[in-house]
């Protein structure tokens, strides 16, 4: 069973790490980080800031388009073109490992796309400071959280694939993005409802995938400290909701009829 | 045991989005192929062919009935193991080379890693792709693909294969290599499941043929016997047009070409035909027995019209 | 298919179990998050380049930005804390964003105007951001209210609050008792009553919660201020007469000077100590003046303990 979702899952991130439009947005990521070098020298003072804040939500940004792309090509495009025919039809491959697969092939594709850009980030802040300082250690945990994202809108898009077209699943899944990025003001606005309308706002404000939470890029640039317990919760976060994703897949995915 | 065997076996679809209408894709479908047969699966484009594929795969699920493959359940991960299936207008990853491709399949199907190198040689060669094996997929021409495909059918040595039209998109030497593969998978006692609309591809390789039209099973038939059945009609050749009249008038529709003419009559009328043409004064060319061939068993079988879908309750309430 | 079926149900298991103990999680990151807002370590961006970053989307992070000021008072104001500096940054980006959040302006006037822990305690910001507002939305009267109420209640500028008072009544459609307030703050009158007109006026014309929940406060403790100063002269007259004062507030309505034992607002009896009127619970009567006990400041509320 495991060296049939390994073999997956190596056999995923190979055909996405042969994608060429996968370093294009590498390289681009990475142009945008230097370019905020470019930035600093304008505003005096505060480059360090700009680089960290410019740099880190390039990463971010481009890593979850990067991520739904690829999920939702990796999959719909495998459903659509047939190779899953053969994967599945005459090899002892169960569903759910292929589901599983999948999404471990996936998700080292994004770890790895995360290293190279989290280098050139890196490169550029020791160009600019020259020498790395003790508080450099929380962009360290920035970049794990914006990895723990991509985790997230991997999974995401996984789900979303397993039943629709490509299209819509790059929408659903980015628009997931978008809302999880202001869950906290959902819940905020939630708060402020009465009634009956409140009970359904509040449900839907927890039940929506907690991006808000993982982005502590605002912080990190002003070198303040991150808890231990965020970065223990945050995790368990991202894993819990992960497998919501990945369970629910594989409940559609099994009972899909291949037409 | 038969090796694939089915009962009662239907797929049915909802159509539409607000009144579901129901199309049967399949109805009722039962058969049975013996180990070692090689089975051709005819119809016209969809008959059904690949719908019955599918369901065998374990890709969609029958409304009713049930298969079953080397006495397994079709979800059986162990019989999974013992087939290989070529899809119709296979598709691979397009960044891998055909050896990694068929690594990766190998490995899946538990193939241990020592002998998956061996194979893939073998494999490779017998395919005739010996040195293509190190070019990215998306280089491939179709016939090269569907070569790939039949390697990644056969890389794990399976007990059956299944192919839906292997023989599509192949140039007339290509498909000579196809059947020779498939003669050659036959010897080494595989069972073997094509689907084609070809029927001459059918005529050379299979030992039973099934027809399927419109989501039905017309027939099944033994292809020895088929060759052997005389259909109880002649054909009559005949020079002169002084004899059309009576022959028409024996029931004959004649085709002419200049003045010579044929035509196909039941047997018992060989002497009143004959009497025709010698009182006529025209000249008898040739009288033969007509054989029954595949198509014209398959043309046969296809003649039956059925209703394809079943009326929606409202439109039996009417 | 039983296979099939196995997948299935446990498939939907785990899905349910993740599901409730990943929003149990969320609650509890949210909560950690809420701390480290709390301690002030959120980084706000200028307002402009909030504006500048919005992407025509203004409005809409208007609200979201007016929510999260809500939010932010609310959650101090909570713990009774003393410090609020993110409310005004805050309150400058939502008006920034949407100028014509009137509310937003209206909030402000009061709540970052007041004393901690009942607001940020800086009347200038309030009346910088209500200046705003009137620059903004010129034909605005009850903007010149806002101004004039901070000019009073908490800058003591009677003068200025006056002239807020006055220009605004000058705008079409303002209210008659803007004239009339203009002139009662010009000639000094009644400080009770105008604080009253002030915030029965705030209470009648706002729809927000918070802003009508703190006018109902405020004129509970008009009333304690009212009445304990006019208790307090009743007592004074009882010693001129018995040379002592009353030892509990039940003496004066045995001796007829009142008709049953008087009661704050919040239902408790006043009480007398050493000689002074005193409210039984001054810690549910925020902005009283009077009747608090010896040693106790008007804004020095002790901290109910939070646990």
């Amino acid at each position: 069973m495991r060296q049939r979702i390994g073999a997956i899952a190596y056999n995923t991130f190979r055909e996405a790490v042969r994608d060429r439009v996968l370093y294009n947005l590498v390289v681009f990521a990475i142009l945008i980080v230097g370019s905020s070098l470019i930035f600093g020298e304008i505003s005096i003072g505060i480059e360090r800031q700009i680089l960290v804040n410019l740099g880190l939500a390039a990463i971010s940004l481009f890593g979850v388009v990067i991520a739904i792309f690829i999920g939702i090509q990796l999959v719909s495009k495998e459903i659509e073109k047939k190779t899953l025919y053969t994967v599945l039809g005459a090899r002892p491959v169960r569903r759910w490992e292929f589901i599983l697969g999948k999404f471990t092939g996936l998700t080292g594709t994004l770890v790895v796309n995360a290293g190279f850009m989290a280098i050139g980030f890196f490169a550029a802040l020791l160009y600019l400071t020259h020498h790395f300082e003790r508080a450099d250690g929380y962009l360290i945990v920035a970049l794990y959280f914006i990895v723990l994202q991509f985790v997230l809108i991997t999974a995401l898009a996984l789900l979303f694939s397993t039943f629709s077209t490509p299209l819509m699943s790059a929408i659903f899944a980015f628009a997931m993005f978008v809302i999880g990025t202001f869950a906290e003001d959902l819940r905020g606005f939630a708060g402020m409802t009465t009634g009956a309308t409140k009970y359904a706002a509040m449900g839907l404000a927890w039940l929506v995938p907690n991006f808000a939470a993982f982005n502590v890029i605002s912080e990190v640039a002003h070198s303040v400290p991150i808890s231990g317990q965020l970065v223990f919760y945050n995790t368990l976060y991202a894993l819990l909701y992960a497998t919501v994703c990945l369970s629910a897949a594989v409940i559609i995915f099994e009972r899909r009829n291949f037409k | 045991m038969p090796a694939i065997e089915t009962v009662a076996l239907e797929k049915a679809y909802s159509v539409g989005f607000w009144r579901k209408k129901r199309k049967q894709a399949l109805y009722s479908l039962s058969l049975a192929v013996e180990e070692g047969e090689v089975f051709g699966y005819l119809g016209p484009n969809g008959a059904g062919k690949t719908t019955t594929l599918k369901l065998l795969m374990g890709l969609i699920y029958p409304t009713r009935g049930s298969a079953k493959i080397l006495g397994r359940d079709i979800s059986d991960p162990w019989m999974k193991a013992q087939i290989g299936f070529l899809p119709e207008q296979p598709y691979f990853y397009d960044h891998l080379t055909a050896r990694e491709l068929l690594d990766y399949y190998a490995g899946l199907s538990g193939v241990p890693g020592k002998d998956r190198k061996r194979r893939i040689d073998e494999v490779l060669k017998r395919v005739a792709l010996p040195d293509a094996g190190h070019t990215q997929l998306r280089k491939y021409s179709k016939g090269m693909l569907q070569r790939v495909g039949i390697a990644q059918a056969i890389i794990h040595d399976p007990k059956i294969i299944f192919l839906d039209e292997p023989m599509s998109g192949l140039d007339p030497i290509g498909r000579r290599e196809v059947r020779d593969l498939i003669q050659a998978l036959k010897e080494e006692g595989k069972t073997i499941f094509f689907s084609t609309h070809i029927l001459s591809d059918a005529e050379t390789l299979c030992d039973r043929v099934g027809v399927i039209n419109k989501g039905r099973l017309r027939g099944i038939g033994i292809l020895a016997d088929l060759a052997r059945e005389v259909s109880g009609k002649i054909e009559i050749v005949w020079h002169g047009a002084s004899a059309r009249a009576a022959m028409e008038y024996l029931g004959a529709k004649p085709h002419a070409t200049g003045e010579l003419f044929r035509a196909v009559l039941s047997e018992e009328k060989m002497d009143a035909a004959i009497d025709a043409i010698r009182k006529n004064s025209a000249k008898l060319v040739s009288i033969t027995p007509v054989r029954v061939t595949l198509e014209q068993f398959f043309l046969d079988k296809l003649e039956d019209e059925v209703p394809t879908t079943i009326p929606s309750e409202e439109e039996v309430a009417k | 298919m039983s296979e099939r079926h196995k997948v299935t149900i446990i498939a939907t298991f785990t899905l349910v179990v993740s599901l409730v103990l990943s929003v149990a999680c969320a609650k509890v990151v949210d909560r950690l998050r809420g701390e480290a807002t709390l301690q002030e370590v959120l980084y706000i961006p200028s307002a402009n380049t909030v504006k500048h970053l919005s992407l025509g989307y203004r409005g809409l992070l208007a609200d979201i930005y007016w929510t999260r000021v809500v939010q932010y008072f609310g959650g101090k104001h909570h713990l009774k804390s003393k410090q609020f500096q993110l409310l005004n940054p805050l309150l400058q980006i939502t008006t920034t964003l949407d100028p014509k959040l009137i509310v937003a302006y209206e909030f402000g006037s009061i709540f970052l105007a007041q004393q901690p822990p009942e607001g940020a305690g800086d009347p200038q910001a309030a009346a910088e951001l209500v200046k705003k507002g009137i620059e903004q939305n010129p034909d605005n009267w009850r903007l010149y209210y806002s101004l004039g109420f901070i000019y009073w209640q908490e800058l003591h500028d009677p003068k200025s609050a006056s002239d807020a008072f006055l220009r605004g009544s000058q705008i079409p459609g303002a209210q008659v008792w803007m004239k009339i307030m203009a002139a009662a703050l010009a000639q000094h009158a009644d400080e009770h009553q105008t604080a009253r007109m002030l915030w029965t006026n705030i209470y009648q014309n706002s729809d927000d919660k918070l802003i009508k929940a703190n006018a109902v406060k405020r004129l509970t403790a008009l009333r304690v201020d009212e009445e304990v100063s006019f208790l307090q002269g009743y007592i004074e007259r009882y010693r001129q007469q018995n040379g002592h004062y009353p030892t509990s507030l039940s003496e004066l309505q045995t001796a007829g000077w009142v008709r049953r034992i008087p009661m704050d607002p919040l239902g408790y009896p006043y009480l007398i100590r050493d000689g002074r009127i005193q409210v039984a619970h001054p810690d549910e009567l925020p902005f009283i003046t009077k009747g608090l006990p010896p040693g106790m400041e008007a804004s020095d509320i002790p901290k109910i303990p939070s646990n």
